[in-house]
């Protein structure tokens, strides 16, 4: 989701289109005329999978194509390793077509750039655990020794040591669905390809699973495209979203963009039943802070920042901006008043404190009495800004819109 | 009312059509015949070389480890009594051109069964082929098998093959069909090619229903070397055969119950192996 990432784009999609039916150039003549879907279909018999997609993936995200049933989300990350044969259309991945890739050529990419991880887990159901998780680099020919090494390793990642002599027949749905992200991950490819991955697991296992996913995703970096038909998933993994309707996008943004500005009526529709003080988190309603005491500063100069910014108390910060504590302008002024060169005796630490992913609808019950907004620091405990009362009131305000 | 249309001559060009492949081809025919000769005699008198105790106790070990120690002690009982009636010597006979026929119709009908799997086309033209071959009365492969091999255990393996081999086509083709279409879509999206996918997925997952084929082909296999005794094959056939032009029903029978006891043995033990160990499944 950072700046950077905009510059690098790992597969570039352009005009990507797929009819099924005998007589694609028909259907595409009739798309081009303006014809949507089901009047193509109605006329022809052919039917439009996919219209002109045009989208980027960048290195490192994990994006989320979403959609209904037949909105095409399957046929789209089908045609991006070529499992179905793209009717017209460029997928571009480290500069390399992949419709215009020979047969060998196709097989090589695939090893090199894609695995998969399927909605019914599609294990061998001969081949134990540990053979499972070999077999992306069993097919590249690597030789069993540091297969097996590979293997162990994303085993592990998944949690699942201990399991490897076990048959995919033994293990419960979550389980099996680990390895078959164990299978994806050994491969080592550059790009992850997830196919309503975890659709067919219980909710509370499901809700287990996307969070490990997230976990994985940011300590491998791995560039992922996630299928999904639930919007409520979509959002707590998605960098970025994808949103197919009739095979065509209706909507690209970030889970908030999509939220807070639908694109149109189908788009809203979707996303009515999403709780949205649970999505909003701290971040979004973020404010500066217009001064900070540093804990060198006397009693004098603190005064005069707070004066200056009409503030009754201010946040003493450390080197690095890491947060030490809140002063009040009655302390300080009594310090000034004693003749005393330091604040450190003054810093009080009953305030409230959040990190930036800290969802909405907590915030709200944290502030206080004191009515001190909430100090939003990062993981480092440096100081990001605040989050006051009523932006979250207007933030809640702005949710119950929609 | 005769209606004047001319009788389409199509045993005649049948038999026009053998008869320029044996003349054309006996250097073919003779060298199968050769080898399947040496094969049979090889495997024969391997057989025979061993004492009768030693092979009983070798077919019940297997009965044993594949499949149950009871299975084990009906093989002892059942061989015990075919050797008591005096029928070893044609059982192993009949156990010999069993074995060789279903080998080579094994060996034939696999890549025959996986292509048919592969293509549709080679599917929808093998099929009604073997259909021809499992309905076309067996006896009459016996005819033009004597042109080709002569009289003799040969040209019963030549008819036991093509009479038996459907199933081992059908049961391949079938298995190879069967295996769920999503994991041929997770071995290519890991870049698997068809040759990767056949003997590391396919055939593995198919491998129960083929061995079903290979165990109707042996069955058949069986039926059909007792019937080649009419061309001179040698075993339990053709002890039953004796019984026949000589009118005595009690060696008949003999010779009939040494068959199904040696079926029964067959076709328990291929079935133990079509199911691998639970553990494994």
């Amino acid at each position: 989701m950072t700046e950077t990432d905009e510059t690098n784009i790992k597969i570039q999609v352009r005009g990507l289109s797929k009819v099924f039916g005998s007589q694609p150039k028909k259907a595409l003549e009739m798309r081009n005329q303006g014809k949507k879907r089901p009047e193509i279909f109605e006329q022809t018999g052919q039917t439009l999978g996919l219209s002109n997609i045009d989208f980027d993936v960048h290195e490192g995200e994990l994006l989320v194509i979403m959609g209904l049933s037949g909105s095409g989300k399957s046929t789209l990350i089908r045609c991006l390793n070529r499992l179905i044969e793209p009717t017209e259309g460029d997928i571009v991945i480290d500069g390399q077509n992949i419709p215009s890739l020979s047969e060998k050529e196709l097989l090589e990419c695939r090893r090199r750039h894609f695995s998969m991880v399927f909605q019914n887990f599609a294990l061998f159901p001969h081949k134990t655990v540990q053979e499972n998780a070999e077999y992306g680099l069993e097919v590249r020919g690597i030789e069993k020794k540091s297969r097996v090494e590979s293997a162990r390793n994303s085993l592990k990642q998944v949690g699942l040591d201990g399991w490897e002599d076990a048959y995919p027949s033994q293990l419960s749905g979550g389980m099996q669905q680990r390895v078959g992200l164990a299978r994806a991950l050994a491969n080592d490819s550059t790009v992850m390809l997830m196919d309503e991955a975890f659709s067919a697991l219980d909710p509370l296992i499901r809700k287990e699973m996307q969070q490990e996913l997230i976990e994985l995703q940011h300590r491998m970096k791995k560039t992922t495209i996630f299928i999904t038909h639930d919007l409520d998933e979509a959002i707590s993994i998605g960098d970025r979203i994808i949103l197919l309707k009739d095979g065509e996008v209706v909507q690209m943004g970030t889970p908030e963009e999509i939220l807070t500005r639908p694109a149109d009526d189908y788009v809203a529709r979707f996303v009515e039943g999403v709780d949205m003080s649970r999505i909003f988190t701290a971040n979004s309603a973020l404010r500066p802070v217009r001064a900070t005491a540093r804990e060198s500063d006397g009693p004098r100069t603190v005064l005069r920042k707070m004066s200056d910014n009409g503030l009754d108390s201010i946040y003493v910060i450390g080197r690095d901006r890491t947060l030490l504590g809140i002063v009040s302008v009655d302390d300080v002024d009594a310090a000034a008043r004693a003749g005393k060169d330091t604040i450190n005796e003054l810093i009080q630490n009953d305030f409230p404190k959040a990190g930036p992913d800290e969802p909405m609808n907590n915030l709200f019950a944290m502030f206080n009495d004191k009515s001190y907004p909430i100090a939003i620091v990062d993981d480092n405990q440096r100081l990001l800004g605040v989050v006051v009362k009523g932006a979250v009131l207007e933030k809640l305000a702005e949710a119950g819109e929609h | 009312m005769a209606i004047d249309i001319p009788r389409i001559p199509l045993g005649d060009g049948i038999e026009g059509g053998l008869d320029f492949l044996t003349s054309h081809y006996s250097v073919v025919t003779r060298g199968i015949s050769r080898v399947t000769q040496s094969g049979i005699t090889v495997l024969n008198d391997g057989l025979m070389w061993l004492p009768e105790w030693a092979l009983m106790a070798i077919i019940a070990l297997i009965c044993w480890r594949v499949a149950s120690w009871r299975l084990g002690v009906g093989a002892v009982l059942g061989l015990a009594l075919i050797w008591n009636l005096g029928l070893w010597d044609p059982m192993i006979e009949t156990l010999t051109l069993v074995v060789i026929a279903t080998v080579v119709a094994v060996i034939i009908a696999m890549p025959l069964g996986v292509l048919a799997a592969i293509s549709d086309r080679f599917y929808s033209v093998i099929m009604p082929v073997l259909d021809f071959m499992q309905t076309m009365p067996a006896f009459v492969y016996l005819i033009p098998a004597i042109p080709f091999f002569g009289i003799g255990s040969v040209s019963a393996i030549f008819a036991t093959v093509i009479f038996s081999m459907p199933p081992a086509i059908r049961f391949t083709t079938l298995g190879i069909r069967q295996v769920p279409k999503d994991l041929i879509e997770a071995a290519d999206a890991f870049g698997a090619t068809r040759s990767q996918k056949l003997i590391k997925i396919q055939f593995p997952l198919s491998l129960p229903t083929i061995m079903a084929g290979i165990n109707q082909t042996i069955m058949l296999a069986l039926s059909m070397v007792v019937i080649a005794a009419m061309i001179g094959a040698d075993g339990l056939g053709s002890e039953v055969w004796r019984a026949i032009q000589r009118l005595r029903p009690g060696d008949g029978f003999e010779a009939g119950i040494a068959v199904v006891i040696l079926a029964m043995l067959l076709d328990r033990i291929t079935q133990a192996i079509r199911k691998p160990s639970k553990k494994t499944s």
